[in-house]
C-alpha cells in the first residue's frame, strides 16, 4: 500500500516536472542560444551549446540607429518608476474613497470604475492620440505616464479597494479620538496597513509598463527615446526578415532579466494580486 | 448658505478630493475620448489634414461591412465617393477564429494544470511558478521575437521534428494555413493567470463533498461531473470573461510575428492591428474609430450573451 502511494507520488512529480521544463524549453533555449556564434543558432536544437560566446550581447547591445541598448534600459527603467509612483499615487486615494469613505454618488461611480475595467481601450484610443499630439507630448513618455496619475488603469483601483475593504476599522476610530481627520487615517493607517496589495501594485504597474508595446509603438518616435520594448522590434525589419538574430536573442534574453528578478523575489504579491483580483493575463 | 447644503458639502468634500485625479481621468481620458470617437466614425478625419474632415454618416460602416453586400464603392453623404475595405472582414474572421480556439483552449489546458497542481506536494510553489513563468513573459516583444525563431523553417521546432523523424516540414510562421496557429499557441501557452485562478477555486472545494462521493461509490470521472466542474463554474466564468476580453483586443505578439503587417496574406491580421494600420499608417482616423467602435459593441455583446447564458450553466453557493 505504500508503496503504491510512493510509485503514484512519484510518478506525479515526473509528469509534472517533464511538462514544466518542455513549457520552459523555448526559454531555456533561447538563453542558451544566445550565447552560441551566430552560425550555430540555426542548426543546433540542443540546450548544450557546443562553443560558448558573447560576440551577440556586444553586437545586440549596440541598438538601433546609433543609440545603444545602455540608453533604451534606462529609459524603460525611468518610465516605469514614474509610472510606478504615478500608479500608487492616484490609485490609492481613489481606492481609499470607494472603500472606505461615505459620499453622495459612491455606488454610481463604482459601477462606472467596474465598467471602464471592460471597456477596450481602443475606443478613447484616437481622441487621446489628437489630444496628446494637441499638447506637444507625442514622441514624449507623457502620453504613457500622464494619463496613470488620473488612475486610468482601474484594475488597481479595484485591486486596492478589495483590500482596503478587509482592513478592521477600530483603527479608525481611535485615530478619529485621537484627532485625525480623513486624510490623516489615510497617511497614518491606511497606506502602512494596505502594503500588501501596494506592493502588488507597484509590481504588476512595472511588469505592465516594462511588457506594454502599442503605447511605445505609437508614442515613442525618436530611437534617442525608445524603450526596450520598442527598441526589440527594431531586429525585426518591416519584410519580416531578420539580420542579426543572435543579437535579437541577447537582447531579448536581457529584457526578461528585470521581470524574473521581480518574479521570484516577491513571488507571494504575485499569487495574491492575481487570486483577489483576477489579473488579466 | 443654508446649513444643510453647507453639512452636505462637508460631509462630501474630503472623500470627493480623494477621488479627483481618478474622476478627472475618466472624464478627460475616458468619457470625452469615447464621445469624440463615437463623433470621429462618421467623418473621414485624417490626422495629417484634419481642416479637410467631412461628415460621411455610416460611410465608415458600410465600408467596414460593404462586402457583405457585394458593393466595392459607394457615395456618402457628403458626395465623396468612398471604397469598401477589402481587409476588415478577412481581419474579424481571423480575430474570432483566434478567440474562440485560443480561449477554450487555454481554459481547459489552466483547468487540467490546475487540477494536477491541486495535490499536497512538496515543490509545489516550485512547480507553481514554473508554469507562472510562460505568462509572465508570454506578453512581451522578446517572446515575440523568440516565437518568430522558433516556427521559422529553419527554427527550433522543426529542427525537434526532423530529429524524431518528420521531413518536409512547413515553415509555420510564413505559411498562411498555420500562422494563426503559432498564434494561439502563443496564447494557450500563457494559462499561467488562469491556472492560478483555478488553483484558488478549487481550494475552496471541501473535502467533505469527495468524501461523501467516495462513501456513495463515485469514480473519480464521475466525482469530476458532479461536483468539481458544478463548484468551479463562478470561476470559469470569470476566466472566460476576463480572457475573452483581452483576446479580442491582442495585438503585440501579431505585430512582431507578421513583421508590422498583417502576416502572410493577411492570415494574422488582427482586428486591432488592422484598426492600428488603418490609422496610424493609412491616417485613416475617422475609419479607426469607427472600427473601434465596432469592436466595442462585439465585446459587449459577447460578454453579454457569455453572462446571460450562465444563468444556465453557472451554480452559485454550495448547491444545497
Amino acid at each position: 500500500m505504500k508503496s503504491k502511494t510512493f510509485f503514484r507520488l512519484t510518478l506525479t512529480h515526473a509528469f509534472i516536472a517533464i511538462l514544466g521544463f518542455a513549457m520552459l524549453y523555448p526559454v531555456i533555449w533561447m538563453i542558451v542560444s544566445s550565447f552560441k556564434p551566430n552560425n550555430m543558432i540555426f542548426s543546433d536544437t540542443g540546450i548544450i551549446p557546443k562553443a560558448l560566446t558573447i560576440e551577440n550581447y556586444i553586437s545586440g547591445w549596440k541598438g538601433y540607429s546609433g543609440v545603444s541598448f545602455a540608453k533604451f534600459f534606462l529609459n524603460s527603467l525611468l518610465m516605469c518608476a514614474a509610472a510606478i509612483a504615478a500608479n500608487l499615487f492616484s490609485c490609492s486615494t481613489a481606492a481609499y474613497a470607494f472603500g472606505r469613505l461615505k459620499f453622495a454618488g459612491k455606488g454610481f461611480w463604482f459601477a462606472i470604475m467596474m465598467t471602464t475595467l471592460m471597456l477596450p481601450a481602443h475606443v478613447t484610443l484616437v481622441p487621446r492620440y489628437i489630444m496628446f499630439n494637441g499638447f506637444g507630448w507625442v514622441g514624449t513618455y507623457l502620453p504613457i505616464i500622464a494619463p496613470k496619475f488620473l488612475a486610468t488603469d482601474a484594475f488597481f483601483v479595484f485591486l486596492l479597494v478589495q483590500f482596503i475593504r478587509s482592513l478592521p476599522r477600530d483603527l479608525d476610530e481611535a485615530a478619529i479620538i485621537d484627532g485625525c481627520g480623513l486624510a490623516g487615517i489615510f497617511v497614518r493607517i491606511i497606506i502602512p496597513l494596505a502594503k500588501p496589495a501596494l506592493v502588488t501594485t507597484a509590481l504588476f504597474t512595472f511588469l505592465w509598463t516594462w511588457d506594454d508595446f502599442f503605447n511605445q509603438l505609437l508614442y515613442l518616435t525618436s530611437p534617442a527615446t525608445f524603450t526596450v520594448s520598442r527598441a526589440l522590434r527594431t531586429f525585426i525589419g518591416d519584410s519580416g526578415a531578420v539580420s542579426n538574430w543572435g543579437g535579437a536573442m541577447a537582447m531579448s534574453t536581457l529584457a526578461m532579466v528585470p521581470s524574473f528578478i521581480l518574479f521570484f523575489s516577491l513571488q507571494k504579491y504575485f499569487v495574491q494580486g492575481i487570486a483577489t483580483s483576477g489579473i488579466k493575463g | 448658505m443654508p446649513r444643510r447644503v453647507s453639512k452636505f458639502l462637508r460631509a462630501n468634500a474630503v472623500p470627493y478630493m480623494f477621488l479627483l485625479p481618478w474622476l478627472l481621468g475618466f472624464l478627460v481620458l475616458t468619457v470625452y475620448p469615447m464621445f469624440s470617437s463615437l463623433y470621429l466614425g462618421f467623418t473621414d478625419y485624417d490626422f495629417t489634414k484634419p481642416d479637410s474632415t467631412s461628415w460621411v454618416g455610416f460611410g465608415n460602416y458600410i465600408s467596414m461591412f460593404g462586402q457583405l453586400f457585394g458593393v466595392s464603392e459607394f457615395s456618402a453623404s457628403s458626395g465623396k465617393v468612398l471604397r469598401v475595405d477589402p481587409y476588415y472582414l478577412k481581419s474579424l474572421s481571423v480575430t474570432f477564429t483566434y478567440v474562440f480556439v485560443s480561449v477554450p483552449l487555454k481554459l481547459i489546458f489552466a483547468l487540467l494544470v490546475a487540477m494536477l497542481m491541486n495535490q499536497k506536494l512538496r515543490l509545489m510553489s516550485f512547480y507553481r511558478a514554473v508554469y507562472y513563468i510562460p505568462t509572465l513573459l508570454g506578453g512581451s516583444v522578446a517572446i515575440a521575437v523568440l516565437w518568430r525563431k522558433l516556427f521559422e523553417k529553419d527554427g527550433l521546432i522543426n529542427g525537434i521534428l526532423e530529429t524524431v523523424g518528420f521531413t518536409d516540414l512547413p515553415g509555420w510562421i510564413t505559411n498562411p494555413n498555420y500562422s494563426l496557429g503559432t498564434l494561439v499557441l502563443l496564447t494557450v501557452w500563457q494559462f499561467g493567470s488562469s491556472m492560478i485562478i483555478f488553483l484558488a477555486g478549487l481550494k475552496q472545494i471541501p473535502d467533505e463533498y469527495y468524501e461523501a462521493a467516495s462513501v456513495d461509490g463515485a469514480n473519480n470521472f464521475r466525482k469530476f461531473f458532479s461536483i468539481t466542474l458544478p463548484a468551479l463554474t463562478p470561476v470559469i466564468l470569470f476566466n472566460l470573461v476576463m480572457q475573452m476580453i483581452s483576446a479580442f483586443q491582442a495585438f503585440t505578439q501579431a505585430y512582431i510575428i507578421g513583421g508590422g503587417k498583417g502576416g502572410v496574406l493577411n492570415s494574422t491580421l488582427f482586428y486591432t492591428l488592422h484598426l492600428y494600420l488603418k490609422g496610424w499608417t493609412y491616417h485613416e482616423m475617422g475609419y479607426a474609430s469607427a472600427m473601434a467602435w465596432v469592436l466595442l459593441l462585439i465585446i459587449g455583446v459577447i460578454t453579454g450573451i457569455v453572462f446571460r447564458s450562465s444563468d444556465v450553466w453557472v451554480t452559485y453557493g454550495s448547491g444545497e
